[in-house]
């Protein structure tokens, strides 16, 4: 017993001079280059070798499954099934063409055979369709280290596991209660929104700054998670819109609105669209207030697409300045599937990932022209975003999540059929 | 920790579907995944609201017909019988013409259990045969309100007189597969799975 003592309290003060010596590292590193704006290169050194030790990992674990000649199951981006891209018609026409016996003059107006095309383009959507993807996370092609993203989860070597393990230790000990207390904190708005930036670790790239929004204009980007704002505000001033939450959003919502002039509203009010749109104009015409920042879509999506923006916000006339935001998703999934997860949950993810990583883009303002209207506005500034953020432009509404589509597709698939089979009745005579 | 804590090699039954239906195991897979997507709540079955869900299915006019087909008896489909529906696509390789071992069953994706497939979606009642009353319906599914009954009745009449040759009234199964014997069927009816 006398030999423990000394050694217990080594081990104390050894402990204890280490963890000291961490945070004064990790306070330096951070939180005064954050107050200053001025950034050291350690994040980008941590993303490389982050980088490569995925690379890493991803090949040791195919390496064990070949030796245990197990199957993996390698995610795939770009559908798993081969479709060509031919329109109804052509498709029927060449139905009809192989199987049809008759003579070419003799065009017919409807054939049993014509249900194939309906019947295989029914199949393919049920074995691969592109708003289901969208809506499960992006699915990674290199394993990065958290187990939430890999399927393989079980082919894992010793080496992989101890790894791993390193990993889970670094990040839940160390990483996450210095974010949470950094989280808590907030002081003024743009510091503050810094240092949450640093706290995540989120390496963010600006382009075309000189885009940014200016006062009296609409900022409008597409939605993946509420870190959306955070990585936005940190590089400008901006009036936020958007709806009360109750909750932990609600405490920090309330804060914010002391600190500068925000628009927020009810649920109940946020239906009333007239409400919405006369608030919205009063704030945007006061020059002096700051731009407004909007996410038309409605719910966040998981990033690879830019779903169909509602046309609220394009109504009120005032300029427009696009924002395409990207995460890459290597470094952890930033999407919020909001049926799944509650907030807390979402938080905890997010400061458990090993970094975020995204792209900004600012696009240059954008007005409404005369001939166009709120719609055709919505869509072309969708298109910008999708098109700069190299994600792919979708139709369909983000309200699918949580709805059924509505039938004005499915007439428009009738009408062309219709014409195939009715319009060549006109040519024949009644038997 | 994880929220998907799935193991992709351990599909039930795997090697038993594997084998009625001829998929590979990489096929199997994808398919296990897709139908864990679709099963949202994680019942372990799809029902029909889940396949309503699909937004693509549900603008093809014959979407109801479409998902009717996995739910032969009952409202779930458990992950045999889903694949068992999806194997009537996979495209035919001579590996399946060669092995004709007349003691096994007829491969799911043969050129006879592809038409059979088609044959169901007319098929209303499933009796066997398509009846002018059937077929009026379905092409009222294909055709929405943009034809008229009058010209929706004569294109049923002269659909079921041509392949009819029993005189009943009625097309069976085997004037319907008469009637689209030049079609090639193996090849329009095939949905190739990525590798």
């Amino acid at each position: 017993m006398f030999l423990l003592l000394p050694f217990d309290s080594l081990i104390v003060n050894l402990l204890g001079i280490s963890l000291t010596v961490l945070f004064t590292l990790l306070l330096v590193f951070i939180i005064v280059p954050a107050i200053f704006g001025v950034s050291f290169g350690i994040r980008k050194l941590y993303m490389k070798s982050l980088l490569k030790i995925f690379a890493w990992a991803t090949l040791r674990m195919e390496r064990g499954a070949k030796e245990k000649n197990h199957q993996l199951y390698k995610p795939y981006t770009n559908g798993i099934i081969a479709k060509d891209p031919t329109s109804l018609e052509e498709e029927i026409k060449e139905i009809r063409r192989s199987g049809s016996s008759k003579a070419l003059d003799n065009t017919p107006e409807f054939e049993l055979s014509d249900i194939f095309y309906f019947c295989r383009k029914g199949m393919e959507t049920i074995m691969d369709d592109e708003v289901t993807k969208r809506f499960s996370a992006e699915e990674l092609e290199s394993w990065n280290l958290l187990s939430r993203t890999n399927y393989n989860f079980q082919y894992i070597s010793l080496r992989l596991t101890v790894l791993w393990g390193l990993g889970v230790l670094i990040r839940y000990c160390f990483l996450l209660p210095l974010r949470f207390k950094e989280f808590m904190s907030k002081h003024v708005h743009l510091m503050c929104y810094r240092i949450c930036v640093r706290a995540l670790t989120a390496i963010i790239t600006y382009h075309d700054r000189e885009n940014r929004p200016r006062n009296g204009g609409i900022c409008v980007a597409n939605h993946t998670s509420p870190i959306d704002v955070i990585i936005l505000a940190s590089d400008g001033y901006y009036a936020m819109v958007g709806q009360v939450h109750g909750g932990l959003m609600g405490v920090i919502q309330r804060a914010m609105v002391k600190a500068c002039p925000h628009v927020w509203f009810e649920r109940s009010e946020v239906k009333d669209r007239h409400l919405v749109a006369k608030r919205l104009t009063e704030h945007v015409q006061d020059k002096s207030k700051l731009p407004i920042l909007i996410f038309p879509e409605g719910t966040c999506i998981n990033n690879t697409s830019v779903m169909m923006f509602k046309k609220g916000s394009f109504e009120i006339g005032a300029t427009v300045y696009p924002v395409a935001i990207k995460y890459d998703p290597q470094f952890g999934d930033a999407f919020w599937n909001s049926s799944k997860y509650g907030m807390v949950t979402y938080l905890l993810r997010m400061m458990t990932s090993w970094a975020i990583v995204c792209s900004v883009w600012y696009l240059p303002p954008m007005t409404r022209e005369a001939d166009e209207d709120a719609v055709q506005f919505a869509n072309r500034v969708k298109s910008a975003i999708a098109r700069q953020g190299g994600l792919v432009d979708l139709l369909w509404d983000g309200g699918l999540k949580r709805e059924k589509v509505k039938d004005t597709f499915k007439e428009e698939q009738q009408k062309l059929y219709s014409k195939m089979i009715v319009g060549n009745h006109k040519d024949r005579s009644r038997s | 920790m994880g929220s998907r804590s799935s193991h992709a090699a351990v599909i039930p039954d795997g090697d038993s579907i594997r084998r009625e239906t001829g998929f590979s195991q990489a096929s199997l897979l994808r398919l296990h995944h897709r139908f864990r997507a679709l099963d949202r709540n994680k019942k372990g079955y799809l029902s029909r609201m889940d396949l309503q869900q699909i937004g693509a299915l549900a603008v093809n006019p014959l979407g109801d017909r479409i998902i009717e087909s996995f739910f032969p008896d009952g409202q779930r489909v458990d992950f045999p019988g889903f694949v068992r529906v999806l194997a009537h696509f996979r495209p035919v390789e001579d590996e399946d013409t060669e092995t004709q071992d007349p003691k096994k069953p007829e491969p799911l994706n043969s050129r006879r259990n592809k038409l059979h497939y088609a044959f169901q979606l007319y098929d209303l009642d499933r009796d066997g045969k398509i009846s002018r009353h059937e077929m009026l319906q379905v092409l009222r599914l294909m055709v929405g309100v943009q034809v008229t009954e009058e010209q929706l009745e004569n294109i049923a009449d002269r659909t079921v007189q041509e392949a009819d040759e029993d005189g009943d009234g009625a097309v069976s199964f085997v004037e319907f597969t008469k009637s689209l014997e030049k079609m090639d069927v193996e090849q329009k009816m095939s949905i190739r799975i990525l590798k």
